[in-house]
């Protein structure tokens, strides 16, 4: 069951210019995601592509100029800011990106205990740091005595003891060795097998695939394809949309190889199709409208010449 | 120009030893990968050898001399989280020419675009940051460069964009790299030899 359902969401910012003169720029244009209950979604895209925004948004803590259009909805209803109020931290909980979330004056031993919401606190919190392979000293420490992958796992703690329904874990294993990340990921596959939804924003597609379900795809803010996990295999002829691919071939475990250019700027986007100007396959059509999303084989794409 | 540590040990205060005779040389145009579990002191490990902390005991030397305390360090390094590591304060251009003026061939093999110059850093993404953070410290021609985690936040496309970059310029000034990173496939890609901190 779909239990969080973004539809047609956009977002634009109210920059200041010169003096007094404002405008808006659009960062995300017409997204779709669905969660589903014991099910993994692992968003992938270049940074700047919206995934941070996305999250923020579901949550409800955007800042003051943002102007959202589109609809979020929760377990069937509307997510409204007195909604997004009650629900964050106890049923829809983040896992942030930035290590600076963390309070800086407060023990971190205490910062994961404040997130536990039913039983005894403290036990629960040396549970997980034991899991997490932290070590008993830490839970006294302050954040600017932690390195960056023990940070890490303190926020990814403060999410396991929560018991939120929805996790939403925003780039969690950068900069971890390979057995916390694994540690991690399986933390998130259990939460999915026990009936919540995950929605793992992450570039890192080699963990991504070894637990989500499908995989969303992100660029210049919207979603450009959204396909099963199986897809991203071999050169990555079974993925629909160009920009999949070169993602995908850009790997070191693959070829490597990059295309040149950036993804274009928030107050700079291309009419068309946003990826067209890198495209190699794009054609005029492309340039004259930004092409829906559509399914196709058991996925969805956002690019007219995909097969 | 070999750059070579001998015999390092460091902790922070009266905390345990972080590490203790730790040997480690890379020579140039070599490409090194450094590896070990998180909180092993890797980072650290980096700061000490570009010279940002300094080791209690053991000695850096490049070419068997003493590292120079002033003036430009001939051993650069570019960190993680490229948005901590430009003053907020600043425009592009102001913070790309800390170092020496870099030359267009090498923004232009970054990909850095004019515009981006007459910015500032909140206005750009982390991958055009840390393109700069590349530019400003490749610009003095540092012999080594030690690149901690400097790709772990950039998306694929941009990594390998900035990675092939990194890597003519290194070839063509036979620089030698260190690389820290968690993500072997990529160590397998660009090192050609990885060491583990604790067994050097």
């Amino acid at each position: 069951m779909s239990i969080l359902v973004v539809e047609n969401l956009s977002i634009s910012f109210n920059q200041y210019t010169e003096s007094l003169k404002q405008k808006n720029v659009n960062v995300i244009s017409s997204l779709n995601v669905t969660l589903e209950e014991g099910e993994i979604l692992a968003v992938v895209g270049a940074s700047g592509s919206g995934k941070s925004l996305l999250a923020h948004a579901i949550l409800g803590i955007l800042p003051n100029n943002a102007n959202i259009s589109g609809t979020i909805s929760y377990d069937g209803e509307i997510l409204t800011a007195a909604r997004q109020a009650s629900l964050r931290g106890t049923e829809i909980a983040l896992i942030p990106q930035s290590v600076n979330y963390l309070d800086p004056l407060m023990r971190v031993g205490n910062q994961v205990r404040n997130s536990v919401k039913v039983g005894d606190a403290v036990a629960a919190q040396r549970k997980v740091f034991e899991r997490l392979r932290l070590k008993s000293g830490v839970e006294n420490m302050y954040p600017f005595q932690l390195s960056g992958g023990m940070a890490r796992r303190t926020l990814l703690s403060t999410a396991i003891v929560s018991g939120a329904k929805v996790i939403i874990a925003d780039e969690p294993t950068p900069g971890l060795d390979p057995v916390v990340i694994k540690e991690a990921l399986e933390n998130f596959r259990e939460f999915a097998d026990n009936g919540c939804a995950v929605m793992l924003i992450t570039h890192d597609i080699e963990s991504a695939l070894t637990i989500a379900d499908k995989i969303a795809v992100f660029y210049a803010g919207t979603t450009v394809e959204i396909a099963p996990v199986e897809n991203f295999n071999g050169d990555g002829e079974a993925l629909r949309h160009p920009y999949s691919k070169a993602l995908w071939r850009a790997l070191p475990q693959n070829e490597f190889i990059p295309i040149p250019g950036s993804q274009p700027r928030p107050n700079n986007l291309p009419s068309g199709c946003l990826f067209a100007p890198r495209c190699p396959i794009a054609t005029l059509e492309c340039e004259l409208a930004q092409p829906e999303m559509r399914e196709l084989r058991n996925g969805r794409v956002r690019c007219i010449h995909a097969t | 120009m070999q750059l070579e540590a001998k015999n390092i040990g460091f902790r922070y205060g009266d905390g345990p030893w972080l590490f203790q005779g730790v040997n480690f040389t890379v020579k140039p145009g070599e490409i090194v990968g450094l590896t070990a579990p998180s909180g092993r002191g890797k980072t650290t490990f980096c700061r000490i050898l570009a010279g940002y902390e300094k080791p209690l005991e053991g000695s850096i030397t490049i070419e068997g001399l003493p590292v120079p305390t002033r003036g430009f360090h001939p051993v650069q390094l570019i960190f993680q989280h490229p948005e901590k590591a430009v003053n907020p304060r600043w425009k592009m251009e102001k913070v790309l020419s800390e170092g020496e003026k870099p030359d267009p061939e090498l923004l232009d093999l970054l990909g850095i675009e004019q515009e981006w110059l007459t910015r500032w850093p909140n206005e750009l993404s982390g991958g055009e940051l840390q393109r700069f953070c590349v530019a400003r410290a490749l610009g003095s021609n540092p012999h080594f460069l030690i690149a901690d985690e400097m790709t772990t936040m950039l998306d694929a496309i941009t990594q390998a964009q900035i990675w092939y970059a990194v890597l003519e310029i290194a070839k063509k000034r036979k620089m030698g790299i260190i690389i820290v990173s968690h993500e072997e496939k990529l160590m397998q890609r660009l090192c050609h030899r990885v060491v583990e901190l604790k067994s050097f």
